[in-house]
């Protein structure tokens, strides 16, 4: 068992407005000195072998087809240690 | 002679499947069910998506509903040029589905928004806008959270220089879309997506602001007719 990690992010041209929306939060809870804020996904894909680079590429494909819309969202895939 | 026949599908989580069935009826064709687990467009001339929740929306809009064993069957035959519209989560389902270039995201002010809205008509060359004239204003409802038209500025330039925007909002963008783009259409034209709702505009009687969602309906039936 290993688990592989998938981050998605928005595209850095693509307007983050929820990111926005806790940047803009961020002040008002007292925090200070927060410049920007972009949200993004984080999936934990548990295979069942070990995270060799088959096994990543199985995971990038998953990423490439379903857990990321390539046309807004770059991915990437890791494995963890 | 028969009537057109107009598919209505239905994921789990579909809203407007009865509205669109009655639209396509009170504009003098049969409407056809399609369930989403079913792989099998049952001979339909046209297959309108309808808005909702499908799948609740889990991951993206559309990105769990466009793996659909029905659309297995629909991508292909809209890309050989079945006519195709899809509203709202129609729309972002037909996104999802590469079907339509561009993404639906949060709308800009992240409010859900649900109010009648303005929208010029841009292009009339699509089986489902043929009853309007170029240029023409037209209200419809929207309802969404999820209505931020967005492309890549090569996507963006393309759309617009080939007259694939369909839809534009007026009187005011209601959620950030680029361009103020309500709606959209492939090259071909024959898959067109808009945030709008058409098929909540067909009657007086239902307290719609127009009866402009009409001329999507009479559009379709009369290529279909005239094929």
């Amino acid at each position: 068992m290993a688990r592989v990690i998938v981050d998605v992010m928005l595209k850095p041209e693509i307007l983050d407005a929820q990111g926005q929306a806790i940047a803009r939060a961020l002040p008002r809870l007292g925090f200070s000195g927060v410049s920007a804020v972009r949200q993004g996904k984080r999936f934990e894909v548990e295979i069942d072998g070990p995270a060799d680079e088959a096994a990543l590429a199985e995971v990038r494909k998953m990423a490439e087809t379903l857990l990321a819309n390539t046309v807004i969202e770059d991915y990437t895939v890791t494995a963890e240690s | 002679m028969s009537a057109a026949r107009v598919g209505v599908v239905i994921f789990p989580g579909t809203l407007d499947d009865q509205d669109a069935a009655r639209a396509v009826r009170h504009a003098g064709g049969e409407a056809v069910p399609l369930w989403h687990a079913d792989p099998d467009l049952k001979g339909v001339d046209a297959v309108f998506l309808p808005g909702g929740f499908s799948y609740g929306d889990y991951l993206r809009c559309g990105a769990i509903s466009r793996f659909a064993p029905l659309m297995e069957e629909l991508i292909p035959a809209a890309r050989a040029g079945l006519p195709v519209l899809g509203t709202c989560n129609g729309f972002q389902i037909l996104c999802e589905a590469h079907l339509l270039p561009g993404a639906l995201m949060r709308n800009a002010g992240l409010h859900y928004i649900c109010r009648d809205q303005g929208i010029r008509v841009e292009s009339t060359a699509t089986p489902w806008t043929s009853d309007f004239t170029e240029g023409q204003e037209i209200v419809l409802p929207i309802k969404h959270g999820e209505g931020r038209y967005v492309a890549d500025q090569e996507t963006l330039s393309a759309i617009e220089a080939n007259g694939q925007v369909v839809f534009r909002y007026v009187g005011g963008n209601p959620n950030g879309s680029l361009n103020d783009i309500a709606g959209i259409r492939n090259e071909a034209g024959n898959i067109v997506g808009l945030m709008p709702h058409p098929e909540h505009a067909v009657e007086d009687l239902t307290g719609a602001p127009s009866t402009d969602g009409r001329g999507f309906f009479t559009s379709v039936l009369k290529k279909l007719v005239n094929l």
